[in-house]
C-alpha cells in the first residue's frame, strides 16, 4: 500500500494552523462547496462514501447523520469526541494541533448537514495545547466568516463552543461525554434511546470523533468515489495509523483502511532494538492483542473483526520478544480500574479484581487458579457491563492468556517474571 | 470468584485484600485518600469540614463565571460547571469547600451536586497543588518504554509519591495513564506541557531546574506557567494574544514522519480533480505554490520545493502533480 496524506497532508507545511496558511492548501474550499449542496444531498454523499467512524467503533457515519429527525422543531447538536486518551491513541491530538481547521470545516459541514446551529468540542482537559490551538482557530474562523451568523451569505449560522473536559477516559464513551458536558459526573447513559434522538439536552445530537469530521471536507471537495479509491469497499478511506513501541521510526502513517502491519512495519523502518515482533494492538488497548501470526491481516474494520480483534483507533502499539505480556497487561488493567466510572458492578469490582490479581502474578504468589479466575472474570465483564469500557478492559486479558498462556505458567513456576531485570517498581503505583 | 481470598461483604475500597496498602500518607487530613491505594477513585468523596465561603473570590472571578455560563445555550447554565471547577481551581490551587459553593451559588445547584462532579474527575486537586505538577506516564507504553523508571526516580529524588507535593511547595508528582501521546514515550508533562522521550536522566535534569526557579521550554506546547494559570487557560481565558500560543511549535518527528516519507517516496493520495469539476483547484495553484516556497515560521523542518527536487520520480503528469502533491512547490 501507498502512502495517501489526506489528514496529514497539511502537516510540515509552514504553520498549516493558522487560517491563512490554511485557506493556500484547499482550506475551507469544502465549505463553501456543501453550502451549494442541499443537506440531505450531504448527507447521501457522506453515506456514499461508506465513511465509518473513526473513534474506534467504525459505525457508519452518513447513517449516524441520517438518524436525526428533521422538522422536529428542536435543536440540533453536533458534538465532537476529542478526549483522546485510550492507551495507544495519539492521532486527535497531533490532528488539532497541525490542523484545527479542518476539524472546524468539517465541524460546520456536519451542522449545516444535520441542521444544528451550535457545535461543542470536548477535548480532553490535559490536553491544554489542542485547547488552546482549536480556540484559537475557532476565533480565526469566526473573524473569517465561517462561523457566526449567515455564514458565507448562505444564511447559514453556527457557533462553536470549545469545551474542557478534566480526566476522566469514560468521557470518550458518548453518552458519558454528554452527562459531561452536561456537568454532571462522566457516567454512561442506558440506550436507547440512542443521541440521534435524545443527546444533549435531550435533543437530537450527532456525537463524531475529531478524525471523522476532518475527513468530512475531502469527500465533499473529492466525492464519494473518490473517498473509495482508497481502501476496502466496506470500510474505506485514508487512514491515520499510529504507531508506537518498540518500532525505529514511531509515530503518524497515513494509509489506505486496510493496510497490513507487515506494510506499516515497513515504513517505520522495522523493529526499534533488533528483536522480533510478540504483541501488538490493531487499535488500542480496547482491541484483542495481534501477535506475528497476524502481520498481513488487513487492517480495517470489518477483516480486523474477522481475524479476532478490532480495528479501534488504529493505534498500532508494538512490543517485542523481550517484553513481558503479563506486565504489559497488567498495566492496562490498572488503567481500567483507575478509568472505571464506578456505575456498573461488573466493571467496577471487575477491573479490581484484575489488578489485584495481577499483582500476584507480579509478586510470584500466583497459582493456576488465578489464571482461570481471570479468564472467568472476563467472561462475567464481557457483555454484562454497562458500556464498551468493560468489555475493553477484558479484551488484553483474554487475549494475552490465549496466545500467551506459557508466559502466565512460567510466572508462576518462576515465583515472579521470568524476564531478565524485571523487576516490581515501587510506588510506581 | 469463590478462589478469591473473602472479604467483608460490599466495595473494598480502601482495603487492599492482597498485600499492604500503598496508600499515600501525609496527606491533608481533611482530604480524602486521592488517586492511590486500592480506593476507586471516582466513588470518593471530599470531606467538606467547613460550609465555604463563597465570597472569597473576587468581583473579576465572579464576571468570569458568568462569561463561561454564556458559552452555553439559554438556561443550559449547568454546562459551565467543568470549567467553572477549573477556574476556581487557578484561584485557589485546588478544590476547597469555598469553591464547591462558588460553583453552588453561580449554578444555583447544590453544592453536593458540584461534590459529586468535582470528585469525578483527576484533575480536580484535593490537597494543594504545586507552582508545577509534574505528571509521568506509567501506562503501558510508556511504562514500558521507561516510565516506570522516571517515575521511581523522581519520587527518589523529591522524597515524595505519587499525588504528594515537595516540602517547598514546588513540585507535585503524579502518575498518569496516558495522556496521549504514545508516539513520543516516555512522556512527562508539566501543567500538563509536553516533555518527550524523556529518560531517567533528562527527567531529573527537568526536575532539578524547576526546583531552581527555572522554566525549561517544553519540547512541543507554549512556554510554561504556573498551575494556577495553567488552570486559568484550561477554563478558557488567555489573558493575552501570547497565553494562546499561535506561533507554539504543536509538532516533532513522529507526527511528520509519515507525510515526509511519502514526500520521499512521491506518494499521495488519489487527485480530488477526476471526480470533481470544480475549477478552485486550479486556481489555487499558484497560491499553494506560493505557500510551499514560503519560508517556515515552525521550528519543525519544512518539506518545501528542496524535497521535490531531490525526488525527480514525482508523479508526472502536470496535472496530477499540482492537484495530488499539496506540497509539490518545483513549479
Amino acid at each position: 500500500m501507498p502512502l495517501t496524506p489526506v489528514l496529514t497532508k497539511r502537516f510540515g507545511t509552514d504553520q498549516p494552523w493558522k487560517i491563512a496558511n490554511y485557506e493556500r492548501l484547499d482550506g475551507y474550499a469544502g465549505l463553501r462547496k456543501a453550502l451549494t449542496i442541499a443537506p440531505d444531498d450531504l448527507i447521501a454523499m457522506v453515506k456514499d462514501s461508506n465513511l465509518r467512524g473513526r473513534g474506534g467503533a467504525g459505525f457508519p457515519t452518513g447513517m449516524k447523520w441520517q438518524f436525526i429527525p428533521q422538522d422536529d422543531g428542536k435543536p440540533h447538536y453536533v458534538v465532537i469526541n476529542a478526549d483522546e486518551g485510550e492507551p495507544g491513541t495519539c492521532r486527535d491530538l497531533p490532528l488539532m494541533m497541525n490542523d484545527p481547521h479542518a476539524l472546524i470545516e468539517g465541524i460546520i459541514i456536519a451542522s449545516f448537514a444535520v441542521r444544528a446551529n451550535h457545535a461543542f468540542i470536548y477535548i480532553r482537559g490535559e490536553a491544554v495545547h489542542a485547547l488552546r490551538r482549536v480556540t484559537a482557530a475557532v476565533k480565526e474562523a469566526e473573524a473569517a466568516g465561517y462561523l457566526g451568523r449567515n455564514i458565507l451569505g448562505s444564511g447559514f449560522d453556527c457557533r462553536i463552543t470549545v469545551h474542557a473536559g478534566a480526566g476522566a477516559y469514560i468521557c470518550g464513551e458518548e453518552t458519558a461525554l454528554l452527562d459531561s458536558l452536561e456537568g454532571r459526573r462522566g457516567q454512561p447513559r442506558l440506550k436507547p434511546p440512542f443521541p440521534a434522538t435524545n443527546g444533549l439536552y435531550d435533543a437530537p445530537t450527532v456525537v463524531n470523533n475529531v478524525g471523522t469530521l476532518a475527513s468530512v471536507p475531502g469527500i465533499v471537495l473529492g466525492g464519494a468515489d473518490w473517498f473509495k479509491k482508497m481502501g476496502p469497499e466496506g470500510s474505506p478511506g485514508p487512514n491515520m495509523y499510529s504507531l508506537s513501541g518498540r518500532v525505529k521510526n514511531p509515530g503518524q502513517y497515513e494509509a489506505p483502511m486496510g493496510t497490513t502491519l507487515r506494510e506499516l512495519l515497513a515504513m517505520a523502518g522495522g523493529m526499534s532494538r533488533g528483536k522480533d515482533l510478540k504483541f501488538w494492538t490493531p487499535g488500542g488497548s480496547s482491541t484483542p492483542l495481534f501477535t506475528k501470526e497476524h502481520l498481513d491481516i488487513p487492517l480495517d474494520f470489518d477483516a480486523a473483526v474477522k481475524a479476532g480483534s478490532m480495528n479501534g483507533t488504529s493505534a498500532v502499539m508494538i512490543f517485542d520478544e523481550d517484553d513481558c505480556v503479563v506486565r504489559a497487561t497488567k498495566k492496562w488493567s490498572e488503567f481500567y480500574k483507575h478509568e472505571s466510572c464506578g456505575k456498573c458492578t461488573p466493571c467496577r469490582e471487575g477491573t479490581y479484581w484484575y489488578v489485584g490479581i495481577y499483582d500476584r502474578f507480579e509478586r510470584g504468589e500466583a497459582t493456576e487458579e488465578d489464571l482461570d479466575t481471570l479468564l472467568d472474570l472476563s467472561d462475567n465483564i464481557l457483555g454484562r457491563a454497562f458500556c464498551a469500557l468493560g468489555d475493553g478492559a477484558t479484551s488484553p486479558v483474554s487475549s494475552s492468556i490465549k496466545y500467551f498462556r506459557d508466559e502466565y505458567l512460567a510466572h508462576i513456576e518462576n515465583h515472579g517474571c521470568p524476564f531478565p531485570g524485571a523487576r516490581t517498581l515501587a510506588g510506581a503505583h | 470468584m469463590t478462589d478469591l481470598p473473602s472479604t467483608n461483604a460490599g466495595p473494598n475500597y480502601g482495603t487492599d485484600p492482597f498485600g499492604p496498602s500503598d496508600a499515600v500518607t501525609g496527606m491533608e487530613t481533611s482530604a480524602a485518600v486521592a488517586d492511590s491505594g486500592r480506593s476507586n477513585f471516582r466513588t470518593s468523596v471530599i470531606q467538606l469540614d467547613r460550609p465555604g465561603d463563597p465570597s472569597v473570590f473576587d468581583a473579576k472571578t465572579h464576571a468570569e463565571a458568568e462569561e463561561i455560563i454564556a458559552r452555553y445555550p439559554e438556561g443550559k447554565g449547568r454546562s459551565a460547571l467543568l470549567p467553572m471547577l477549573h477556574l476556581v481551581q487557578s484561584v485557589q490551587g485546588q478544590i476547597t469547600p469555598d469553591g464547591i459553593a462558588f460553583c453552588a451559588d453561580r449554578l444555583g445547584i447544590t453544592k453536593a451536586q458540584v461534590q459529586a462532579v468535582a470528585t469525578f474527575y483527576t484533575m480536580y486537586k484535593r490537597t494543594p497543588t504545586g507552582e508545577y505538577l509534574v505528571s509521568v506516564c506509567t501506562n503501558t507504553l510508556c511504562g514500558m518504554l521507561g516510565g516506570d523508571e522516571i517515575f521511581a526516580e523522581l519520587s527518589d529524588e523529591l522524597g515524595v509519591k505519587n499525588n504528594q507535593t515537595t516540602a517547598d511547595g514546588k513540585i507535585t508528582l503524579e502518575h498518569a495513564e496516558c495522556l496521549a501521546a504514545c508516539d513520543y514515550a516516555p512522556v512527562v508533562t508539566v501543567n500538563y506541557e509536553f516533555f518527550d522521550n524523556q529518560t531517567v536522566g533528562s527527567a531529573r535534569t527537568l526536575v532539578s531546574q524547576l526546583r531552581n526557579g527555572e522554566r525549561p521550554a517544553p519540547t512541543r506546547g507554549a512556554p510554561l506557567c504556573s498551575f494556577k494559570q495553567m488552570e486559568r487557560q484550561i477554563a478558557g481565558f488567555y489573558d493575552d494574544e501570547t497565553s494562546i500560543a499561535p506561533d507554539a511549535n504543536g509538532t516533532g518527528v513522529p507526527t511528520e514522519v509519515g507525510v515526509k516519507l511519502a514526500l520521499q517516496r512521491g506518494e499521495t493520495a488519489p487527485s480530488y480533480a477526476a471526480s470533481s469539476s470544480s475549477s478552485q483547484t486550479a486556481e489555487s495553484t499558484a497560491e499553494r505554490a506560493a505557500a510551499q516556497q514560503a519560508p517556515s515560521q515552525s521550528d519543525a523542518p519544512l518539506q518545501t520545493h528542496e524535497s521535490d527536487e531531490s525526488n525527480p520520480a514525482e508523479p508526472t503528469s502536470e496535472r496530477n502533480r499540482v492537484d495530488d502533491d499539496t506540497r509539490g512547490g518545483e513549479a
